[in-house]
């Protein structure tokens, strides 16, 4: 059981082909798109219930679900906005990259579709600063699409006026916490607010707003063209149809390949990445998800379904499915130390376990790294990971604790014989 | 914090900077810019305007461009917005430069996808040329920061200078690049690995290997 190509979504995932309007006109977007909206909206939002897709974004929420958590009626002073979320800043992520500078009428296409099914008057494509090329190159794209007449009033003539505006960001990983992205976009600084109330209720200008990633957006039409039992065939039951995943670290050939959701690692790696650098016997660990998840030794990971429960059977998660390789020429310690000193870049300083608590893991981490500790101090380290979990608005103290628990967890020995090879200080007194 | 490079003095940039305004382009530019937003809504124009602003100043400079004081109220003027609305904004996101860069602005990502695959030998190319990190080199050439994921990560490790990225580097690709900006030239931007064209594998893709060649409708065999 493999992928064929025929059932990939994005078939110019890697730009041999131009992105222009034309181009993808050839490979199917846009075609009869009006069609696809005569359906009506909730017909829309329910064949997306039924095709099993969660959102690519991180934390795998039902996305036609969310759809459905916005107002049926919207008040004419106070409209709907879809935010699609371009701030791909996740380490590891560079799928949404992809989709953009060589996809992007899959992602325009499907911002009209879930923007009327939503009901929303308009979309904002939040990308991330640093995609300057991207940036011009969606820039570009939705202009085609206005001079075509398939944005704008009567969008693609379906009789309903849809918008799309583009918003570059300016380096900051917290917009992409939804509420951030909102405030960003709003012209201020990108702290998250706390909820509730949840955007669907008071998003974009205290509007209902609903914010989805690229890669939820843009596999809409090809999902309804299709129709939901072709992509609820692919994956294991709740965890449904095809992926965008992307390996970098310690393979032969790293890589961004569409697969089956549930894929099992080790094909994963052996299909599309030529193996891992020095063969299997050489793996050492695995972030499955980008750098917010656990890192996963190989043992457990080698045979592990890519999905969202597989993942969290081994105590990580499937994240942007971002899979981040270590060999065993790794200083895992620095690794993970090196993922501390980003969360403390990035934190945004708005709640004090937050601000305070990713500095302080990232020096004791730095500590570890050298052996220059204690060896109670792991446990100390851990405690005050506890401590920050949980304990801020947004989810960007979790991710900061995750990596270094998991750490812990499958790597105390290493850590424990850095520091007695350095001369830990209480261990002499024993 | 106390090797952050300090804001130029005061008067000076008041006194060069503080006549600062559009372009007749620029002006062209930002007026379609605010109009992305809903009416009365147009401090979101914030962040753009910033941006088109630093790129004035850098066109102005000959230099990657910074964000003089006088410039950050020049915007809020623009948008009706107070001073310090618009400057904590110019301060909390990264990609504003609050001090004047060099000509080319060499980004080294330093995480851990690029570290893996040897980001320290990029950072060593930099340095074997007399850059420092967070500082400009004497001639005003390169300024050098160590940047957070640029979201490039399966052609790791990369560098973005100026508006483009150059990717799949390691010491001497990442020499011959910074050979070639100094001499003036424009090297090639993107993956430096001779066949390999984006992000597929290495050594030609393992997947939708009719794309290479035409622009294939796979539509055709979806009911097969």
């Amino acid at each position: 059981m493999s992928l064929q190509d025929k059932d990939r979504i994005f078939t110019n995932i890697y730009g041999f082909q131009p992105w222009n309007l034309k181009s993808a006109q050839m490979r199917g977007d846009w075609d009869k798109t009006k069609d696809l909206m005569k359906r009506g909206q909730d017909a829309i939002i329910e064949e997306i219930k039924a095709s099993g897709l969660r959102g690519r974004g991180g934390a795998g929420f039902p996305t036609g679900l969310k759809w459905s958590f916005m107002p049926k009626e919207p008040r004419a002073d106070r409209p709907s906005f879809l935010v699609i979320n371009a701030d791909e800043s996740e380490p590891g992520s560079c799928k949404d990259r992809e989709i953009i500078r060589h996809d992007p009428h899959k992602l325009i296409e499907g911002a009209l579709i879930a923007g009327f099914a939503m009901r929303a008057r308009a979309a904002y494509i939040y990308i991330r600063g640093e995609f300057i090329r991207e940036a011009e190159t969606l820039f570009a794209a939705v202009q085609e699409a206005y001079d075509a007449g398939l944005l704008g009033k009567n969008a693609a003539k379906s009789g309903y006026d849809f918008d799309v505006f583009v918003h570059r960001g300016a380096g900051a990983y917290i917009c992409g916490e939804e509420t951030a992205m909102i405030e960003s976009l709003e012209g201020k600084k990108g702290q998250p607010r706390l909820k509730p109330p949840f955007p669907a209720g008071a998003g974009l200008y205290g509007c209902p707003t609903t914010v989805n990633n690229v890669e939820s957006i843009a596999v809409v039409p090809t999902i309804l063209r299709r129709g939901a039992p072709w992509f609820s065939s692919f994956g294991r039951e709740n965890n449904k149809g095809t992926k965008l995943f992307q390996i970098s670290g310690h393979v032969n050939t790293p890589c961004v390949v569409e697969e089956e959701m549930s894929i099992p690692f080790r094909e994963l790696i052996d299909k599309h990445c030529g193996g891992i650098r020095g063969g299997w016997d050489n793996l050492l660990a695995v972030i499955p998800g980008g750098s917010s998840v656990p890192l996963v030794p190989a043992a457990e990971i080698m045979d592990c379904p890519m999905d969202f429960d597989g993942l969290k059977a081994v105590g990580s998660g499937l994240g942007t499915a971002a899979a981040i390789v270590m060999d065993k020429s790794t200083d895992v310690v620095q690794a993970i130390s090196r993922i501390s000193y980003f969360y403390k870049h990035e934190s945004c300083g708005q709640c004090t376990p937050c601000r305070e608590g990713t500095g302080w893991m990232w020096r004791v981490m730095e500590r570890l790294r050298t052996g220059d500790a204690d060896i109670s101090e792991i446990d100390t380290l851990y405690d005050v990971t506890k401590q920050v979990e949980g304990h801020t608005i947004c989810a960007l103290g979790d991710a900061a604790a995750w990596p270094i628990q998991g750490l812990i967890k499958h790597f105390r020995p290493e850590l424990e014989r850095r520091i007695r090879d350095n001369g830990g200080v209480l261990e002499a007194a024993e | 914090m106390a090797d952050a490079p300090q804001i130029p003095d005061e008067a000076e940039t008041r006194a060069r900077w503080g006549a600062f305004a559009w372009t007749a382009e620029n002006a062209a530019k930002a007026k379609a810019v605010i109009a992305r937003y809903p009416a009365g809504r147009q401090r979101s124009a914030v962040m753009p305007l910033l941006d088109l602003a630093q790129r004035q100043v850098g066109a102005e400079t000959q230099t990657q461009g910074w964000l003089p004081v006088p410039v950050i109220e020049f915007v809020a003027a623009q948008l009706d917005m107070p001073f310090m609305r618009a400057y904590e904004v110019a301060s909390f996101y990264t990609m504003y430069n609050l001090v004047p860069v060099g000509r080319y602005h060499v980004q080294v990502c330093g995480t851990t996808p690029c570290l893996l695959r040897g980001s320290d030998d990029v950072m060593a190319a930099c340095k074997n040329r007399g850059m420092t990190k967070g500082k400009t080199t004497p001639d005003g050439l390169f300024t050098l920061t160590e940047v957070e994921c640029m979201g490039t990560c399966t052609n790791a490790p990369m560098v973005q200078i100026n508006d483009d990225n150059y990717e799949d580097l390691d010491f001497d690709r990442m020499a011959a690049i910074l050979d070639a900006l100094a001499a003036g030239e424009s090297p090639k931007a993107g993956t430096q690995i001779a066949g390999r064209h984006t992000s597929e594998p290495e050594g030609g893709p393992t997947t939708l290997k009719e794309m290479v060649k035409a622009n294939h409708d796979y539509r055709k065999e979806w009911s097969a």
